[in-house]
């Protein structure tokens, strides 16, 4: 999130796209309720169902699973067509006014590609600014410019006429036009719209620019940086935010610091290549200061080797080489993965194409299961999972884990407040709070490679292991809070650190705790596992402990609440909530101001600082301008319509079917020999294949406000069992009639990887109706994804359905657009 | 002694259910085996172990379809039927605060505040041969406490407060989003009120009595009847009486043999 849970009381208008916010964060409702019981504030909710939310919205539009990015570019279009945009907002604080390379082509041109393909990958040399002598980019302030930003997201958009919107999305023009006129109003400055959205949002094969276009909609309006707006990623676990902060994807390390490749084999060069340079005095550049960040991150985890010493430790994958989800499993289900750790996760319920995926299982060695339950991954090899565990030679590990009150520790939530929880009571039998039983695990494997040597024993060797009080072994019983300080950082040897504005001069000692990130050193003096949460630990504050309900800028933003990164700034980018002179946009809602007289900001936490005016305000940006054109996008600087992967329904936006750059294990597993399972579980329903015709239903799965993820949360408890007891799939009326299917009849759902199927109850609803899709009737249906073989509960698993394929840039999988059939199986 | 009014606002509700688990926590009841109902609503009914309920309705109205989620539990009538019906002294109360109380100790499984009941409310279990509703946590109310399912209510669509505040509020909301306020009747007053949305009347959703009211038996025999039963009784033992002096003691005929 930009901004947080309790800002959404401010919002003039919410918009809930690809998100059935009232079941899956029902807590955020309470503030949709105060900003429409207050501010009048108007609710939209666009979504394929009507569900929860939909039922409260003042505005419900409905759309086809996947076709956010024209709804979105017509919105744009929208807002373009009718002047609908906050124009100093957007020639001040975003690219709009910068010149782009003319060499640059896009899909209006070449029908449907950006120009550079090569293969299924874009060079992405046309994707450029041009720049003057000093290396900032030019920029035509009139925005009249034909290679300025501005025009040529014009020239992108206008082909996203409402005709050609509705005939691809299935909208009724009605709808759209209100969706369109209610949020664009938002564009006056002294308005704001928020946009909500979670994973209806992200999990298509062009995720990333679904949650793109949200971004170009609210830089045209004014909405980022502001009380009431910004862009909200509402997260689907408790601590998600936290988990991605400290690196669980594996191209970053913690504080989003890009991991090393193995072209880059030393410190210096990989600072050099990672470091972007700016002669604009007014551009703060934030990323300016990597090298400060990746030498306190070294010296966190290896205290005692140099630098360059510990930067040989990090292992370096190959350019361009993938280790997310998909990938791996994959490897796996080709015999390349020798053991798993399996931790707090259950893949063989949640992972697409999951049948393949238990499958894949079968084929490690050893899996390592910690969990608080026995779960689907866990049990993959019983009776249950319908193998003969006979045949399944993987031997499992069940370490049972302590729940989130049965341990101490931080929490950071989807508005980046890091919450310090305490331990409530004792976990029960022999389970283990993690951090113990990393701690076991981390001594234990230092120990194996000291008795036995290894092919590269020294990263674990010397890793730095050192939280919490040493017992009479030498050895630590590991503290959360000692975890908590390393994070934060503090200065491994006596420094003395000159402020260059004022020439005063603060003496650090060894052991003091950072201050503030500002103060990191690139020259190995300080240590921090996370830049980004430098300051939630000070020598005298242990800030995520904060529980103080005064409000001391009225907004609601509760600064001494807890602690939120970066510095305790609650709405990121607030540069942008007032114009050159420091003056807020909006008058009554002021996210900071400008003290004349004192010559100081107030409010929240600025970004950037110096006098109003001094700086540009979006200062992770490279070059200090919120970004309409998105170089950095593997698939497009602007966001364009592709249709899924499994689809029905030919694009009419341009010659591209899908798109381009996706990558395709459906293709690849045709070309390659390997097991039948795999090209089974890989297969797409693909438009046009005689294959494809088998299956006419687009599906997408989801969650109920009565069970969480996998199921294994809630499925075990015998009160939200009781609420949603089983497996359903949801449908129209007419699709009912169709195929002979009655409420509450037991029906079969099948897909292209799955033609034995999965069972459902059938829930025959007027909240789907079918779509007429360019003069084509098209049927949606829906399910949980919630349901496996364990648990008080149990029902069919619906990714034993979903496609194995990915967004082109995160490789999110496509759970929300594929394609089934139905039949009925009876009462 | 304050009356309280616990107040649904269905305008607010999104259906999350974590009142319907309230409740089951506090007060101790188990949950039920349930099976698919081809809805969201489960379990299907008010039982003697779920005490409040969302109940579900998808209904088209102007060709804009709506979808009305509804917390269902006792109303806590200010005259109540099921107290007024209830044969055994104690096992049902109107209190002070204005919930309406059962104490199993006292209930003898009659099912007559079942039968009387407007709203459909009290249940019966034949392994235990009692009813059971909701409290509206008396137990909480009177150590200062909200309800359980108002505490876990996130929306705002359930509020629990003194009586005349609460009537204030829902009137003001009401007017606000152009709907009713159920009951509604100045001769039927609840400790429980529900506004419903704009274009939305009782008659339209599921198990909503769009006319509560004391049933007319309920009145007939315990206003008409009941003291005729008295009478009955009184006249059985003034005939006794009567009988004895008479007749004298009563003597067992003793049987002898061969008489049939």
């Amino acid at each position: 999130m930009t901004n947080h849970w309790n800002d959404i009381q401010h919002s003039d208008c919410i918009l809930i796209m690809g998100s059935n916010a009232a079941e899956n964060h029902p807590i955020s409702f309470k503030w949709v309720n105060e900003a429409r019981a207050k501010r009048g504030a108007k609710l939209i909710h666009v979504d394929p169902r009507f569900t929860r939310t939909s039922a409260t919205a003042d505005i419900y539009a409905r759309l086809r699973s996947g076709t956010d990015i024209a709804f979105l570019g017509g919105m744009i279009n929208y807002a373009l067509q009718k002047n609908r945009i906050q124009r100093d907002y957007v020639r001040e604080y975003s690219d709009a006014a910068y010149l782009v390379n003319p060499d640059f082509k896009g899909p209006a041109d070449l029908n449907g590609l950006f120009s550079g393909l090569e293969g299924t990958k874009y060079d992405k040399a046309t994707w450029t600014y041009q720049l003057d002598e000093n290396g900032n980019p030019k920029k035509d302030p009139s925005m009249q410019d034909p290679n300025c930003v501005f025009q040529l997201l014009k020239k992108h958009y206008a082909r996203y006429t409402p005709e050609k919107v509705c005939g691809l999305t299935g909208t009724d023009p009605q709808d759209f036009e209100a969706v369109c006129d209610t949020f664009t109003a938002t564009c006056k400055p002294e308005k704001s719209g928020t946009i909500m959205y979670a994973m209806g949002t992200t999990q298509h094969t062009y995720g990333s620019q679904n949650v793109r276009a949200f971004s170009v909609l609210q830089i045209l309006l004014g909405n980022i940086g502001v009380a009431g707006g910004g862009i909200n990623a509402l997260r689907g676990e408790s601590n998600v935010q936290g988990s991605t902060d400290h690196a669980a994807l594996f191209h970053i390390l913690p504080g989003y610091l890009k991991v090393p490749t193995s072209a880059q084999p030393t410190l210096a060069q990989y600072n050099e290549e990672n470091t972007p340079k700016s002669n604009d005095p007014m551009n703060v550049n934030w990323w300016g200061n990597t090298p400060k960040y990746m030498a306190s991150l070294m010296k966190a985890w290896w205290r005692d080797a140099d630098l360059e010493t510990a930067y040989s430790y990090l292992p370096k994958p190959d350019k361009g080489k993938n280790y997310s989800y998909l990938p791996i499993f994959s490897e796996m289900a080709h015999g390349k993965v020798k053991g798993l750790m399996v931790w707090g996760m259950n893949p063989a319920v949640g992972a697409p194409s999951s049948r393949m995926i238990r499958r894949a299982l079968s084929k490690l060695d050893w899996m390592v299961a910690v969990d608080l339950w026995e779960t689907e991954t866990s049990a993959f090899w019983q009776k249950e999972a319908g193998v003969d565990p006979e045949t399944i030679k993987t031997e499992v590990f069940m370490l049972p884990a302590a729940a989130s009150v049965e341990k101490e520790g931080s929490v950071s939530n989807s508005g980046r407040w890091g919450q310090w929880r305490y331990k409530a009571v004792d976990p029960p039998g022999h389970a283990e709070d993690d951090l113990w039983i990393m701690n076991q695990l981390v001594y234990r494997l230092k120990d194996l490679y000291k008795a036995e040597g290894g092919a590269f024993p020294d990263p674990v060797l010397n890793l730095t292991w050192n939280y919490g009080k040493v017992g009479p072994n030498g050895r630590n019983t590991p503290s959360p809070r000692e975890v908590a300080k390393e994070i934060n950082g503090y200065f491994v040897v006596d420094k003395d650190i000159e402020d260059k504005a004022t020439g005063t001069i603060t003496k650090f000692k060894a052991g003091d705790m950072v201050p503030s990130f500002a103060i990191l050193q690139d020259d190995g003096s300080t240590c921090s596992g996370n830049w980004l949460y430098c300051n939630s630990v000070t020598n005298t504050e242990f800030k995520m402990m904060k529980r103080d309900s005064t409000d001391p800028t009225g907004l609601g933003s509760y600064h001494n609440w807890s602690w939120c990164w970066p510095v305790n700034r609650r709405i990121i980018y607030n540069r942008a909530s007032v114009d050159l002179e420091g003056n807020p946009w909006a008058k009554d809602k002021p996210v900071i101001w400008w003290n004349a007289m004192k010559k100081l900001w107030a409010g929240d936490v600025v970004d950037g600082g110096g006098a109003p005016g001094a700086k540009y305000p979006f200062i992770m940006i490279n070059h200090g301008h919120a970004q309409l054109f998105a170089a950095g996008m593997t698939d497009g600087p602007f966001p364009e319509h592709y249709e899924p992967l499994e689809s029905q329904v030919k694009n009419t936006m341009s010659a591209e079917q899908v798109s381009p750059v996706i990558a395709r294990w459906d293709k690849k597993v045709k070309e390659e020999v390997c097991d039948p399972f795999i090209v089974e579980g890989c297969a797409a329903a693909t438009f046009g294949s005689p294959e494809g015709k088998e299956f006419p239903i687009v599906c997408s799965t989801y969650r109920v406000v009565e069970h969480w993820q996998t199921g294994q949360m809630t499925r075990w408890l015998p009160w939200l069992a009781e609420l949603v007891p089983h497996q359903f799939v949801e449908m129209s009326e007419e699709l009912a009639r169709e195929k002979g299917i009655h409420n509450g009849d037991k029906v079969r759902i099948t897909s292209i990887r799955n033609q034995e199927g999965i069972e459902a109850y059938a829930m025959v609803t007027k909240r789907f109706k079918p779509f007429t899709i360019n003069g084509q009737t098209v049927h949606q249906v829906g399910m949980t994804w919630h349901f496996g073989y364990k648990g008080l509960v149990t029902g069919g698993n619906a990714n034993d359905l979903t496609p194995f394929i990915g967004d082109a840039n995160t490789m999110i999988p496509e759970y929300k657009a594929f394609l089934v059939n139905i039949a009925r199986m009876g009462r | 002694m304050a009356e309280y009014i616990k107040l649904i606002d269905v305008t607010k509700c999104t259906g999350c259910r974590g009142c319907q688990v309230a409740c089951k926590q506090w007060n101790s009841l188990p949950a039920e085996k349930t099976g698919f109902t081809g809805s969201l609503q489960n379990p299907a009914d008010l039982s003697f172990t779920t005490w409040c309920l969302i109940r579900f309705d998808e209904l088209e109205k102007d060709g804009k379809l709506k979808w009305i989620m509804r917390h269902d539990a006792c109303m806590h009538c200010d005259w109540p039927a099921c107290v007024k019906a209830c044969p055994s002294p104690g096992a049902l109360t109107r209190t002070d605060e204005g919930a309406v109380i059962h104490n199993p100790k006292f209930c003898i499984g009659c099912k007559s505040c079942a039968v009387a009941c407007p709203f459909g409310i009290p249940k019966y279990s034949k392994a235990q041969d009692k009813i059971a509703k909701c409290t509206l946590c008396y137990d909480r109310i009177t150590d200062g406490k909200q309800p359980a399912c108002v505490t876990a209510c996130n929306t705002g669509a359930l509020l629990f407060g003194r009586k005349e505040e609460m009537l204030e509020k829902a009137h003001k909301r009401a007017e606000q989003v152009g709907g009713l306020v159920y009951p509604g009747n100045p001769k039927y007053e609840t400790h429980v009120l529900t506004i419903l949305p704009a274009g939305i009347a009782p008659k339209d959703l599921s198990q909503m009595n769009p006319d509560p009211k004391m049933p007319a038996t309920v009145l007939w025999w315990k206003n008409l009847f009941k003291p005729f039963t008295l009478i009955g009784i009184g006249g059985v033992a003034g005939a006794s009486l009567l009988h004895y002096l008479i007749k004298g003691p009563h003597e067992a005929h003793e049987k002898k043999e061969g008489e049939e």
